[in-house]
């Protein structure tokens, strides 16, 4: 299968990396307002593709992965930073769906409404991220 | 902003960037995963907020500007992977050094195709 969702992954993630995920993300979008408070929102807008949490997450796949090929007696150390290497590249990918997001909120809003604009521009999101994620993959194996 | 306000998106702002985390969490492969590390969800949350505060105009000029941030998150995570896989940089400081870049190619971009607008 192309793509798996496996569920017992989420034991390995302590409440304690929730929690600072959960702060890291709240405290990222009250800046973010500050920002677009102080020097308006052309600046503001910068900061909703800011990498807030990725500094969270990225180390947290190193440590998981590490500590997974550490149980297996095998030093995870470089296998950590492979893991954390893949979760970037996910997110360069990622971001060209932002930019259709981005695209999407700034054209449609004052012609169909902001509702359907934002169900428009997630729909976009989520396709961009996929078809260019899936083309990336077909290019890599062929390549191989 | 009111006290209220900034509670608002604290709360709401950790609850979607908490959920968008934790599917990210179960899915694999992890370059798949790693898509949702480039998911809008302060995007989300900060341009419902402003809708509803401000308008539609501020709000399309945001998104604008998230055009910009997007395009210097692409080169921010290109770096980021570079670092880890190439230069065997540890994940923390890999991230914490790339973050001169995605400012500096933000501000740029939007001075360049905005007119510093």
């Amino acid at each position: 299968m192309l793509v798996k969702v496996k569920v017992s992954a989420l034991r390995d993630t302590h409440w304690h990396e929730y929690a600072l995920r959960f702060g890291l993300g709240g405290l990222a979008t009250v800046c973010t307002g500050l920002v677009a408070e102080a020097f308006g929102p052309a600046t503001g807008g910068l900061f909703l593709a800011f990498p807030a949490i990725f500094c969270a997450s990225a180390t947290l796949i190193e440590k998981h992965e590490r500590h997974r090929k550490k149980k297996a007696g095998l030093p995870g150390k470089r296998r950590g930073q492979q893991a954390a290497a893949l979760d970037a590249i996910g997110a360069a990918i990622g971001s060209f769906g932002l930019l259709a997001f981005a695209a999407v909120m700034w054209t449609l809003p004052g012609r169909i409404g902001p509702l359907p604009a934002f169900i428009a521009a997630g729909l976009f999101w989520i396709l961009a991220s996929v078809c260019l994620w899936w083309g990336w993959r077909h290019v890599r194996r062929s390549s191989v | 902003m009111a006290m209220t306000e900034y509670v608002i998106r604290f709360l709401a702002g950790g609850i979607v960037v908490s959920l968008f985390s934790v599917v990210g969490d179960v899915l694999r492969p992890k370059s798949f995963a790693g898509l949702f590390g480039a998911a809008p969800s302060i995007a989300l949350v900060t341009l419902a907020l402003t809708i509803c505060a401000k308008g539609l105009d501020d709000a399309t000029m945001e998104a604008r500007s998230m055009m910009f941030g997007s395009v210097a998150l692409c080169f921010y995570s290109f770096g980021v992977c570079h670092l880890t896989g190439q230069r065997r940089v540890a994940a923390l400081l890999a991230t914490a050094m790339m973050l001169p870049l995605w400012l500096g190619c933000a501000f740029a971009l939007k001075r360049l195709l905005s007119g510093g607008a």
